[in-house]
């Protein structure tokens, strides 16, 4: 692997925190103000290096497709914070014009193809973008996110299966935060090193990979690209953790994994790149507190645009079903 | 316009051939498409023609197969993806309804998906409970997706291409009792039957006749047998599930005052239901008499070949509704 330029560590750990913070900012609109509402939000906190690594891998050009926890991944790719919060509070401004909510978070132009929200549902989705990718004889990679909890039902094999079938450019990433919803691993999967789910599909394993520590993502996540784009398919298992319960809706997650969070926090991934900046760099304190202010700005942004934007009307709420057909609704 | 007098399964095969040519976006995924040459045939021959890259099998993987033609159609092209019977479609309806119809929707027109799902359709074979099924009416339920089901291999030629060539996704269903009738099917590779566009098949002015796919073929021949009794049906071929031409069923009735709808789905929550339901909302004064359903019987469908045929509608059944309709 190429030497990383120091330029390119400090744009990771921007977006770590600025996903941290967009995350936080996000639970607090929910719990406190309750700016942001609905029954459905899932936080990406925890889990930063793992989108930041993989996605640090790809070109423009290249898809990314998710499952609901999708915020992240968005403000990753590089979607703006202020048109994400504004779907979060189901604003006209919203990537979705305020449609999607938390869990659809989508942009056409930064091939950001969504979040999805049927455990699984986008799986055979990445195969069929990946071939499109190869339909039309391009070089292009599609980065599909799969939750530990998908890897157990249909649309998981199906996609992986018909994926190595065609040979498709489809990069596959496990985030495995070891709970599915409130199932641990070991209680839901009779193998628990779900890499070796790839073996079953004749497809390259890339292992487990340490998800904290968004060098061995980006390492990782390179060598899978790469193989994806000139071979076929690959399956990367990221372990990592959430910080947060399932959902808005799980309320009894630091009862039941206190010990363990604690745990995990001590290997939290904006710390371990902090310390690697800090300990090849000189006095980067300052510069990285400064990268901590400037995003807290991005985020306060976010909100003061959201919170002026104007709610979608009753036209919003019938246009798009059809392409090109008013619908002539009952 | 000239026409040939050819089956609907060569007319369907013919639409679709003609369209990969003409666009080399579209292409055909399924099971057994390829080199199977297509469990009904439709697909015949093009594996060989257009070679891999266009006419794709798959593993029995619905969910995928559903899946997969979404992604592929958001990303720009045009699947024609092959369900080898609707009653497997069933594994493949949360792509279908919860993504291929809803995607557009959900992201606020940033994707479309220009997609055809086929699906043979219809029972009466001796094929069983969950081989036997006409569940069109579920995947019309739904808003983003359209449903189309053709009649007659002329309608099925337009309508295949006109659902190919437009930008949503069309559930496309094909009667198997319908692909070996021959019917006049236009020369024209330009042939298009608009969606949501319903046909009447014969006019009259006694009882509007509402109907699809086979239930159409019943419905002719009970409107034959009672025109020698001097009672004269309107027959309307919807054609189209979604969007439904209630315009032209609406019209028909105020001038006949009375309807039966025929159709080979199950009665509950059904075609018959949603068509009886509008009419009374809408044409309340013009109702002269109940409406009358004619479906297929509320049990699941059996082996045994004469209790399963009780179980379907056919002309005699329609020539008894619409005596009943009429006093």
């Amino acid at each position: 692997m190429a030497a990383l330029k120091k330029e390119t560590l400090l744009e990771w750990y921007r977006q770590m925190v600025l996903i941290r913070q967009f995350e936080d900012r996000c639970a607090d609109l929910y719990f406190n103000s309750k700016k942001i509402t609905g029954v459905y939000m899932h936080l990406y906190s925890g889990h930063e290096a793992v989108g930041v690594g993989a996605l640090g891998a790809l070109k423009e050009t290249d898809h990314v497709i998710t499952a609901y926890r999708d915020h992240g991944l968005a403000l990753i790719r590089g979607v703006s914070a202020d048109a994400i919060m504004a779907e979060m509070m189901g604003k006209r401004t919203g990537t979705s014009g305020g449609k999607g909510g938390s869990m659809h978070i989508a942009s056409r132009q930064h091939n950001f193809w969504g979040g999805y929200a049927i455990v699984g549902g986008h799986l055979p989705l990445a195969t069929g973008l990946a071939l499109g990718a190869r339909y039309n004889n391009t070089d292009e990679v599609v980065v599909s996110m799969i939750g530990d909890g998908a890897t157990n039902n249909g649309y998981f094999h199906e996609a992986l299966n018909m994926s190595q079938l065609w040979d498709l450019p489809n990069v596959w990433i496990i985030e495995n935060n070891l709970v599915g919803m409130g199932t641990r691993i070991e209680d839901s999967s009779g193998q628990t090193e779900l890499h070796k789910r790839a073996i079953a599909f004749g497809m390259k394993d890339l292992g487990r990979v340490d998800g904290q520590d968004v060098f061995k993502m980006y390492e990782a996540a390179s060598e899978a690209v790469e193989y994806a784009r000139k071979s076929g398919p690959v399956l990367i298992e990221a372990l990592t953790y959430r910080y947060e319960g399932h959902g808005v809706s799980d309320k009894t997650f630091d009862k039941r994994f206190g010990d363990e969070l604690k745990a995990w926090e001590a290997r939290d991934p904006i710390n371990i790149l902090a310390h690697h900046i800090t300990t090849k760099y000189k006095n980067m304190d300052a510069e990285l507190e400064a990268i901590k202010a400037e995003t807290l700005k991005v985020v306060d942004a976010s909100v003061e645009f959201a919170s002026n934007s104007p709610d979608p009307d009753l036209n919003d709420l019938v246009a798009n079903v059809y392409v090109g057909r008013d619908y002539d609704v009952i | 316009m000239s026409s040939k007098n050819i089956s609907m399964r060569d007319a369907l095969h013919r639409a679709l051939w003609e369209e990969m040519e003409r666009d080399e976006r579209v292409f055909v995924m399924g099971e057994e498409v390829g080199k199977w040459n297509g469990t009904h045939k439709v697909t015949r021959d093009m594996l060989d023609h257009f070679g891999p890259r266009r006419v794709k099998d798959t593993p029995i993987s619905e969910m995928a197969i559903g899946g997969a033609a979404v992604g592929a159609a958001m990303y720009g092209l045009r699947p024609v993806a092959e369900m080898m019977t609707i009653n497997f479609a069933f594994l493949a309806i949360d792509a279908i309804i919860n993504h291929a119809a809803k995607v557009h929707y959900m992201f606020n027109g940033q994707f479309t998906v220009p997609l055809v799902i086929r699906a043979a359709t219809g029972w009466g074979m001796q094929a069983t409970a969950t081989h036997s099924h006409m569940p069109e009416p579920i995947f019309a339920h739904f808003p983003g997706l359209y449903v189309g089901c053709p009649s007659n291999a002329g309608d099925a030629y337009g309508m295949l291409k006109a659902a190919i060539r437009d930008d949503n996704p069309v559930l496309f269903t094909e009667t198997i009792a319908l692909y070996p009738k021959p019917g006049p099917v236009p020369d024209d590779p330009d042939y298009i039957v608009p969606i949501g566009k319903a046909d009447i098949k014969r006019p009259g002015k006694d009882v509007t006749i509402v109907s699809f796919a086979r239930g159409v073929e019943w419905s002719l021949k009970a409107a034959d047998a009672l025109a020698k009794e001097g009672i004269e049906c309107e027959v309307v071929d919807l054609r189209w599930l979604r969007p439904l031409d209630t315009a032209t069923v609406f019209e028909s009735f105020r001038k006949t005052n009375r309807c039966v709808i025929v159709e080979e789905c199950l009665p509950h929550y059904s075609l018959g239901s949603e068509i009886a339901a509008q009419i009374q909302e809408n044409c309340f004064d013009y109702m002269d008499a109940p409406i009358k359903r004619v479906s297929a019987m509320d049990v699941p469908l059996p082996f045994a070949k004469d209790i399963e045929l009780a179980a379907l509608p056919d002309e005699h059944k329609v020539i008894a509704a619409v005596k009943e309709v009429l006093g």
